[in-house]
């Protein structure tokens, strides 16, 4: 049996489906067989992160309907043989999917996938309920920022009280200038607040951006800092112990001299 | 430079993080405090066990609230005493 991760935030716009698409493009780099599911139903976007839009025939809402096989359903990715995507219904809404039916497709993927990621709509509502219903795991995307991790906190809340435990958190957008000038909060202060394991931290990186554009997630692109720092939580969530990535290693003149002087950097 | 002065030398400059996590604390303690009756209940059980080893109290009267104003949150209990056990008075 593989494993069903869900990628949730509560606050939209964090990076979820950017996230989906990069450790789904890691794990199959690493010849892990895996399957990208789109929970986003009526939202879809996952396919496009993926670069696979113009190959969708089938659904999630018709493999739950019963409108095709799971099999048929499935899109698979030709530059990686063993990654798979599962979209969402674009003309339907987040009623169209119960729980249950959840559970019984993530069930019926791990059977066949080593890993099955989610990639949760923003919410807590209905949409949230479906996209948590089948998972063994749950990672948790946020940003530096007071409503990110606000709303991060609720959804830890409501995963421990769907009988969810120990939620991991990826921080991501992390601006180390902004850290280092004392107006960003950095990991400490916010996996303190929230008292969560942390997987990963990811920088603002404009391959992002880039990538989207082309179809073709960061991780795959061996420039990219995102890129490297998704490798990195991969790994980690293999099993993996891997060191935290320092995203400023040109640590300068100024940061000796403020040790020096006992202002931590 | 000279911002990196002020901030070697004096405090004046406090960069919007300390802003940012001091609210978000203050908000999360809002957030957070609509606990479940059974988190109330199991504070309750916890007060009573470690008072009950320096007073006797009536149980049935005792209060544990949490309360909120704008900037904090308190824990309010009252909790009627029936009797002082002996031996706990002079104590230092
Ligand atoms: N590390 C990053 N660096 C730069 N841009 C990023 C980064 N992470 C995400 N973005 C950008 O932020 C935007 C939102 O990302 P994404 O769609 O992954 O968020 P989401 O949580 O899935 O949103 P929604 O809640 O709407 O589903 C995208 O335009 C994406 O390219
Ligand atoms: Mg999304």
């Amino acid at each position: 049996m593989g494993e069903v991760i869900v990628i949730t935030s509560g606050k939209g716009g964090v990076g979820k489906t950017t996230t989906t698409a990069n450790l789904g493009t890691g794990f199959a780099l690493l010849g892990k067989k895996v399957v990208l599911i789109d929970a986003d139903i009526g939202l879809r976007n996952l396919d496009v992160v993926m670069g696979l839009e113009n190959r969708i025939v089938y659904d999630l809402v018709d493999v739950t309907d019963g409108n095709c096989r799971l099999k048929q359903a499935l899109i698979r990715d030709k530059r990686y043989d063993t990654l798979y995507l599962l979209p969402a219904a674009q003309t339907r809404d987040k009623t169209a999917v119960s729980p249950d039916q959840m559970k019984q497709l993530c069930h019926d993927l791990a059977e066949d996938f080593d890993y099955v990621l989610i990639d949760c709509p923003a919410g807590i509502e209905q949409g949230f309920k479906n996209a948590i219903a089948g998972a063994d795991k749950a990672v948790i995307v946020t940003t530096p920022e007071v409503s990110a991790v606000r709303d991060a906190d609720r959804i830890i809340g409501l995963l421990e009280s769907e009988g969810k435990e120990g939620p991991k958190l990826i921080i991501n957008r992390i601006r180390p200038q902004m850290v280092k000038k004392g107006d960003m909060m950095d990991i400490e202060d916010i996996i303190e607040i929230l008292a969560v394991d942390l997987l990963g931290i990811i920088p603002e990186d404009e391959y992002i951006v880039i990538s989207t554009n082309r179809g073709e997630p960061a991780v795959a692109n061996p420039v990219s800092m995102a890129g490297a720092a998704y490798k990195n939580i991969v790994r980690r969530l293999m099993g993996e112990n891997v060191p935290l990535m320092n995203f400023d290693s040109q640590d300068g003149f100024i940061d000796k001299v403020k040790k020096m002087f006992g202002f931590g950097g | 430079m000279l911002d990196l002065l002020q901030k070697m030398f004096g405090k004046e400059t406090i960069g919007s993080k300390d802003i940012a996590k001091e609210r978000l604390r203050l908000v999360l303690v809002h957030d957070r405090i609509n606990v479940s009756p059974q988190f109330m209940e199991s504070l309750k059980d916890d007060m009573i066990k470690v008072i009950s080893n320096y007073m006797d109290i009536n149980e049935q009267e005792m209060e544990v609230n949490l309360t909120t104003s704008k900037s904090t949150v308190a824990l309010v209990a009252n909790i009627p005493v029936n009797r002082m056990k002996r031996g706990c008075t002079l104590e230092d």
